[in-house]
């Protein structure tokens, strides 16, 4: 007879009490615990995850609920007009109120593609340094270095950008770049006046340098993934540095690159308290590119405290702080986009 | 005969090369300098003011120390470890152990990722508003710390799971049919195998999180308030941190409240490195862990792990060569 052991081990050896041979009640209850924890890590993991999303739907039907007052009274107005104005009664609301918010639109992706231009190409030049040139001995340290600068309060590197940084360019920086600029159409942004360092390009810079990090550490990453035979294979053909870099080791984490600078570019259109400090908080499309400006976010953060007594004026907050919201949802959506693409980041994009 | 008509491109490559070396050290410079002036700005300005009775002093109208702003950075920091690290953890455990995207051929990882990410980019700002228009208001909390760790909280656990998930994706194969073959039940080596040795670097991730929340200031300012003190009660009276005396410290009348912002800033500073130190520090151990799991034969994740990562063989015995 070929019995299978498993199945004579389950007859009780004396059928006398019911409770014979099996586990005490509290090895029981441990033993259904452990069969079914599983599902217990599944339902609590379950809850934990909608979270994000609830929270998602929920920020945005508050803003959508208490802008919906003003939508249709601001109009389309509130997209291109340039008018910014609470009223006859100054900051208490009123009649003459006009809501344009071209302007505060206009600063905050206009600071936004400055930080983009000088932070990409900075940390591409800084991650190829850190992982083709340089020893392991240097390379971490000033990588830890990089790190520490992601993790410094923005507020710090706003009090720094505003008391030390913004007017050392505008004694040293900013004139000498204006006396060589000629007068031609896109140049002639660029020429004076100078400003006091409050201002576009200012902000630009210290936002280049928020977003710097989060480039550099994901560039750097997808470097030292790159293998090293097909860049070996092009030094071996006669490549120069230059070469090899801009043919085989960029072409290979393209996709990548485009995904962690669109995620920077999410982190400055949303950076709020250096542009606050560094901006000059001016409602008005700066004449030149040194001259006081401001972004929605800033916007929020220094006008909320004057309005909170005006129905009007919180609710057309909230219409500003939607078009930021679907601004950076919008970007995240695209670089996510971009990074699936290719199925997976460090895959060369196209097949390049 | 030696005159070959390569000889001129040849200076033009080698000089090719010179320049794109120069430019790559040159934009490594170009970041460096800045964030060592930075750094050396903040210490020197704090420097040759501080009294080291910033620490256990209350702040006053005229001056004083920062005893309760520090407190109330480090509460908010502890409520969003509780808060943030119990669901973001859970969250990390659900994408990457439960969420198998199938459904969408691997490609598209499903809208409850993509919510995460897309609420690891939402301004912070915006997520102020919304908490003081739904928490401060709505629901009459007024400016205090509930809403101000709930806020806090929602920004943070985007990156708590996204850590949690990608530690957790990187234990090796191995480890899993480990657990299996000994005959564990799915959830126990979950949590005795797999999350164990992925461990470390979710606590990194915890770490990074508490150095982004100590460090806001924007999401803050209309939930939190700002007080001189510290109140008593969770909601109804508004509470102290550090970053709102950096940012209207600065520009305040006050003489010695521009000492303060240099010293909140200096505080600040200070505890964002001890932070990243401390993440250092476990993920140096988790090299160790991983090398030993190098040894016993591991799976496909492994190996596409960062070279850097996996550098040292020493004091492994019967390491396979590379």
């Amino acid at each position: 007879m070929a019995t299978v052991g498993g199945v004579a081990g389950n007859v009780p050896a004396t059928p006398h009490s019911e409770s014979f041979g099996k586990p005490p009640p509290w090895k029981r209850a441990a033993n259904f615990a452990r069969r079914n924890e599983e599902k217990g890590w599944r339902s609590v993991g379950w809850v934990a995850v909608l979270l994000p999303l609830a929270a998602l739907i929920f920020a945005i039907t508050v803003l959508a609920v208490k802008a919906s007052p003003v939508i249709g009274h601001n109009g389309s107005y509130f997209l291109y007009g340039r008018t910014w104005t609470y009223g006859n009664q100054g900051y208490g609301g009123g009649p003459g109120a006009r809501f344009g918010a071209w302007a505060i639109i206009w600063g905050t992706i206009a600071s936004s593609v400055i930080a983009i231009v000088i932070a990409l190409p900075l940390s591409i030049g800084a991650a190829f340094a850190l992982t083709e040139r340089m020893p392991t001995w240097i390379s971490r340290p000033l990588g830890f270095t990089i790190e520490i600068l992601a993790g410094i309060p923005s507020v710090v590197i706003g009090l720094w950008g505003i008391l030390a940084f913004a007017p050392w360019l505008a004694t040293n920086v900013y004139p000498h770049i204006a006396n060589v600029m000629p007068d031609v159409p896109v140049l002639r942004y660029f020429r004076s006046p100078t400003g006091t360092g409050e201002g576009l390009l200012s902000a630009g810079i210290v936002l280049a340098l928020m977003i710097v990090p989060i480039i550099t550490s994901t560039t750097r990453d997808l470097f030292s993934q790159v293998p090293p035979l097909p860049k070996e294979g092009a030094s071996a053909l006669g490549m120069t540095d230059w070469e090899v870099a801009n043919k085989v080791t960029l072409p290979w984490v393209r996709s990548g690159i485009i995904g962690a600078t669109v995620l920077g570019l999410g982190r400055a259109l949303g950076e709020t308290i250096a542009i606050a400090m560094i901006g000059g908080a001016a409602l008005r499309i700066p004449s030149t590119i040194y001259l006081p400006f401001t972004t929605i976010a800033a916007t929020i953060l220094t006008q909320l405290d004057g309005q909170l007594a005006n129905p009007q004026g919180v609710s057309t907050l909230a219409e500003l702080a939607l078009v930021l919201a679907v601004i950076s949802v919008a970007v995240n959506l695209v670089a996510r986009w971009i990074v699936n693409r290719t199925g997976r980041v460090g895959a060369p994009l196209g097949g390049a | 005969m030696t005159s070959l008509s390569a000889a001129p491109a040849t200076t033009r490559r080698r000089i090719s090369t010179q320049v794109w070396r120069g430019c790559t050290y040159l934009a490594l410079a170009l970041l460096m300098a800045p964030a060592a002036w930075l750094l050396i700005n903040v210490v020197a300005k704090a420097w040759p003011h501080w009294q080291w009775s910033v620490l256990w002093t209350q702040l006053t109208p005229t001056g004083g120390g920062l005893r309760d702003q520090i407190l109330g950075t480090l509460i908010l920091m502890l409520g969003v470890f509780i808060i943030a690290g119990t669901i973001g953890v859970f969250a990390g455990i659900h994408l990457a152990e439960f969420a198998r995207p199938r459904r969408f051929s691997g490609r598209v990882s499903g809208p409850l990722r993509t919510a995460s990410d897309v609420l690891s980019g939402f301004p912070s700002i915006v997520l102020g508003y919304v908490g003081y228009v739904a928490l401060v208001v709505g629901l009459g909390w007024k400016l205090s710390l509930l809403p101000a760790l709930i806020i806090l909280s929602i920004m943070v656990i985007p990156y708590i799971a996204k850590n949690t998930e990608t530690s957790l994706r990187q234990v090796p194969t191995g480890y899993r049919e480990g657990a299996e073959a000994l005959g564990m039940s799915a959830g126990y080596g979950l949590r005795k195998v797999v999350l164990k040795s992925a461990l470390p670097g979710i606590v990194t991730g915890l770490l990074l999180a508490l150095a982004i929340a100590c460090g806001e200031t924007a999401p803050l300012i209309y939930t939190a308030g700002f007080s001189n003190t510290l109140p008593h009660s969770l909601t109804g009276s508004q509470f102290p941190y550090l970053t709102y005396m950096v940012f209207t410290g600065f520009n305040s009348p006050e003489v010695q409240y521009h000492y303060l912002a240099y010293d909140a800033a200096l505080i600040l500073v200070v505890i964002v490195m001890l932070l990243l130190v401390a993440s250092r520090i476990v993920v140096s151990r988790t090299q160790r862990h991983s090398e030993s799991s190098r040894a016993s034969g591991v799976g496909r994740r492994w190996r596409r792990r960062r070279p850097d990562q996996d550098e040292p063989l020493l004091g492994v015995a019967g390491a396979p060569p590379r």
